[in-house]
């Protein structure tokens, strides 16, 4: 995972003269790296110590294909948050692919159905976009007015679930290479090559520039506008991937799916260290924030917690990361 | 307020930037710091500020040691500090920006008419009151709220002002009030810390000069007892021969014509060309128009009427990247809001504009553009030297201004425009700036300085076209001009 946006080769040296890798972006000197990783294996040690059946192989197969959907959305949140902006609309756009996908699964082939309906989130992605860069629109507004828009779109397609019965749907959802679903490899990939994007190439530069100053880049002969509808086109791509991998995977297409996933993928990337002021955020991080998330639904699921009292929890939790986070940034 | 600083250091993450700073001041002082960029000035402030606690060493209020954690244990021990940055709220009137959470009230609301009669009071006070206090702070020119921005330190009556460049967006009758203001302050009592990279304002006002560099304070004097080269001399560590390049040169090819250009409300028909080789001075004060032209020749803004050519063919810029593909380059006014991108790191600016061109497949070529990169930091002396992976704000200003030219030299441009490029840079890298400017003009490079500085643009420039009002009001040669022209000029009364 190629993680750091805006250092090349960011290293800091811990008290005791050791040099430490340092993940939190913005060239501030804490080794949150450390502190990421102990976080998680601290839920992993607690979730293997204290639930007998954490560590057993079909949850743990679980965990890696529920990661997909939070992950895909938070990749492309990041992209997005990354330029200053923000996408609520990914939780409806992942309604609206799924259940296109599952609709036109009886008529196409599965592939084609299945590229529809990714191709459905480029197409959100960049009316969400061009809004946005060409209007000179707030992005909140925008796509919150596309969250309520898409997620009526996929009602109006379908009222009803749609449960494909070829099998070849499921296929993506739930074929696994050895031990590993194919959907985490298919996360993995967009993870692998959004961070070579975002740190190697110009338009990726670009995108983090732009939410660290957008007159500057401009006036450098970026088309800012071009770049923000990338971003806006990239996170709908992932959505719509997220929308036909989860149909896929639970083998029925809702309308109602998705309801408030954008805001998994939001504290993702919080969690993660992204400003949601723009130009400071980091992939790997991410991912990071990712397996926060997606460990700490699966404990309390194992733990039996009722579901009302998960999002409880998993609020109080991000507001701990999140302090945690700052307060080491506040003290370097 | 007798303020002392024994043995002060500072180290940023095992970098010591300050050795071992002595300072006192006493109250009714004027203490001058000077120093190039880099020589810790800014650090010395935000130790004084409360911005930044010291590594070591200690400081006494009145013989008592102080140990500031936040800006807010400084203020409490009545130092302000007022910042090159301004911190007003645009969006508030200056009344608001004054009394900030400090309102009279009536009945538990806000008196308005109390609030502010008693702003223009403060502001009348210390000779401010050219400023209506109902204005909106963002409406004012940025003289006006630098003006604000030191009135609104001085509501607390601190016994320690720092004033951190505070001259150096101010003119005229503006720059007069704040030499009285600190005037009467100095009778008051209060100890005031100046930092200015203006040598001759420094000699008129302070009662004592400090002298900084690379980290220590190298010499403390008077100005009865130096000179301005001597203090030149003192913060570059060598010898001032001359601050100008000499230049004879023989202009070459027209690069660069604008013919009647205008954009309404901002400045009106304008007609200029520039040539290789040739540095042209554009001289306007504030609100003149000069830096909205800039801006529009680069394609920023469109021009409501009016052609720009280069080389002879019309353009018509839709973009600042038409221009840039012409060859064109602008290096705007303001390095922080338009020049660079703060959280980035020097490679990642100064390559900004070039990185497209630097591709291998759709990756950029990171070995090629760092290698091109560090090749600029070293020709720009940019300090230190192994800045490429530090994000830029870590740099002095002189530093981040020359990161900004870098990233326009990287796209080798036919034309360049300057909008103050010198605009709180200490002396030393002005020089620089100037050899550079000197330097590539001798290359062919037409270059426009745009510049509110009138020994600047006398000095380091061949020919200076002067607005006043959205309008061309003179073209002057610089070797047969004067201040006193180019100033009639610039407000309108030439004869």
């Amino acid at each position: 995972m190629t993680g750091q946006l805006t250092e090349p080769a960011p290293t800091t040296t811990d008290p005791r003269g050791r040099r430490v890798p340092r993940l939190v972006v913005g060239g501030r000197d804490v080794t949150m790296a450390a502190a990421f990783v102990t976080l998680i294996a601290a839920l992993v040690l607690v979730a293997a110590l204290t639930a007998d059946t954490f560590l057993t192989p079909t949850n743990i197969t679980n965990l890696l294909k529920q990661m997909v959907t939070t992950g895909l959305l938070s990749f492309g949140m990041l992209v997005v948050i990354l330029t200053g902006g923000i996408d609520l609309s990914v939780g409806s756009i992942v309604a609206f692919s799924g259940i296109v996908t599952a609709g036109l699964v009886s008529g196409l082939p599965i592939p084609v159905a299945m590229a529809v309906g990714v191709v459905s989130g480029i197409g959100f992605g960049l009316v969400n976009g061009a809004l946005i860069a060409r209007f000179e629109l707030a992005p909140f507004v925008v796509t919150l007015a596309a969250l309520t828009t898409i997620r009526g779109l996929a009602f109006v397609y379908s009222e009803v679930p749609i449960a494909p019965e070829d099998p070849g749907f499921f296929t993506l959802g739930s074929a696994t290479l050895g031990p590993v679903p194919v959907s985490t490899l298919i996360m993995l990939a967009v993870f692998l090559v959004g961070g070579v994007f975002l740190t190697r190439t110009p338009p990726g530069r670009s995108i983090v520039a732009i939410g660290g100053n957008a007159e500057t880049v401009r006036l450098a002969g970026i088309n800012v506008r071009r770049h923000v509808v990338l971003a806006y086109t990239i996170s709908g791509a992932c959505a719509g991937l997220a929308g036909v991998v989860l149909a896929s995977r639970v083998g029925i297409a809702q309308p109602s799916v998705g309801v408030a996933f954008e805001l998994d993928a939001i504290a993702a990337c919080v969690i993660g260290g992204a400003s949601l002021a723009g130009g400071r955020g980091s992939v790997r991080a991410t991912f990071g924030g990712v397996l926060v998330l997606v460990l700490i639904n699966n404990l309390l699921n194992l733990y039996g917690v009722q579901s009302f009292w998960q999002q409880v929890l998993k609020g109080l939790i991000i507001i701990a990361v999140i302090l945690v986070q700052r307060t080491n940034r506040v003290r370097s | 307020m007798t303020l002392e600083l024994r043995g002060v250091r500072k180290d940023y993450g095992g970098v010591e930037v300050l050795h071992g700073v002595d300072l006192v001041g006493r109250p009714g002082e004027v203490l001058a710091v000077v120093g190039a960029n880099g020589a810790g000035k800014s650090t010395l402030i935000k130790i004084l500020s409360g911005a930044q606690s010291m590594s070591a060493g200690e400081m006494r209020m009145d013989g008592e040691a102080v140990e500031f954690r936040s800006p807010h244990d400084a203020h409490a021990r009545g130092i302000r500090t007022v910042y090159q940055e301004l911190s007003i709220v645009p969006g508030l009137s200056v009344t608001e920006n004054l009394l900030m959470g400090n309102f009279p009230k009536r009945r538990g609301l806000i008196d308005w008419a109390a609030a502010h009669a008693r702003a223009k009071e403060l502001l009348e006070s210390i000779g401010f009151g050219a400023i209506d206090p109902r204005t909106l702070a963002g409406r004012l020119s940025v003289a006006r709220q630098q003006m604000v921005e030191i009135a609104k330190a001085l509501v607390s009556e601190p016994r320690v002002l720092v004033l951190d460049e505070p001259s150096a967006v101010l003119a005229g009758s503006d720059l007069a009030s704040l030499f009285a203001l600190i005037r009467r302050l100095r009778e008051r009592g209060v100890l005031v810390i100046y930092v200015s990279h203006r040598l001759a304002e420094v000699m008129e006002l302070a009662t004592s000069i400090v002298v900084v560099k690379d980290g220590r304070v190298i010499a403390t004097t008077e100005p009865a007892r130096t000179s301005e080269s001597e203090l030149i001399g003192l913060m570059a560590g060598r010898r001032l021969e001359q601050i100008y390049p000499d230049r004879r040169t023989e202009p070459g090819e027209v690069r660069l014509s604008v013919h009647g250009l205008t954009r309404r409300g901002e400045f009106e028909d304008v007609s200029f060309t520039l040539r290789a080789g040739e540095i042209v001075g554009l001289f306007g004060l504030v609100g003149s128009g000069r830096s909205e032209l800039a801006r529009c020749v680069f394609g920023a803004e469109p021009a409501t009427s009016g052609q720009v050519k280069i080389a002879g063919g019309d353009v018509r810029f839709r973009a600042p990247s038409d221009a840039i593909a012409a060859g064109l380059a602008l290096v705007t006014e303001d390095r922080k809001r338009t020049g660079l991108v703060g959280g980035m790191s020097v490679l990642d600016n100064i390559g900004l504009t070039t990185m497209y061109g630097m591709r291998r497949g759709p990756l950029i070529d990171a070995a090629r553009r760092r290698e091109r990169v560090e090749e600029m930091i070293d020709r720009l002396s940019i300090q230190p030297a192994h800045c490429a992976s530090m994000r830029v704000v870590n740099l002095s200003g002189g530093n981040q201004q020359k990161a900004v030219l870098a990233k326009w030299l990287l796209a080798e441009p036919r034309v360049l425009i300057l909008d103050e490029p010198t605009r709180g840079v200490d002396m030393s890298t002005r020089i620089a700036i100037y050899r550079m400017i000197d330097d590539l003009a001798r290359d062919g490079l037409a270059v426009l300085l745009i510049s509110s500085d009138l020994t600047e643009v006398l000095g380091a420039t061949d020919r200076i076209l002067v607005m006043n009002q959205g309008r061309v009001t003179g073209e002057l040669r610089s070797d047969r001009t004067t201040e006193d022209e180019i100033l009639a000029h610039a407000i309108g009364q030439a004869a």
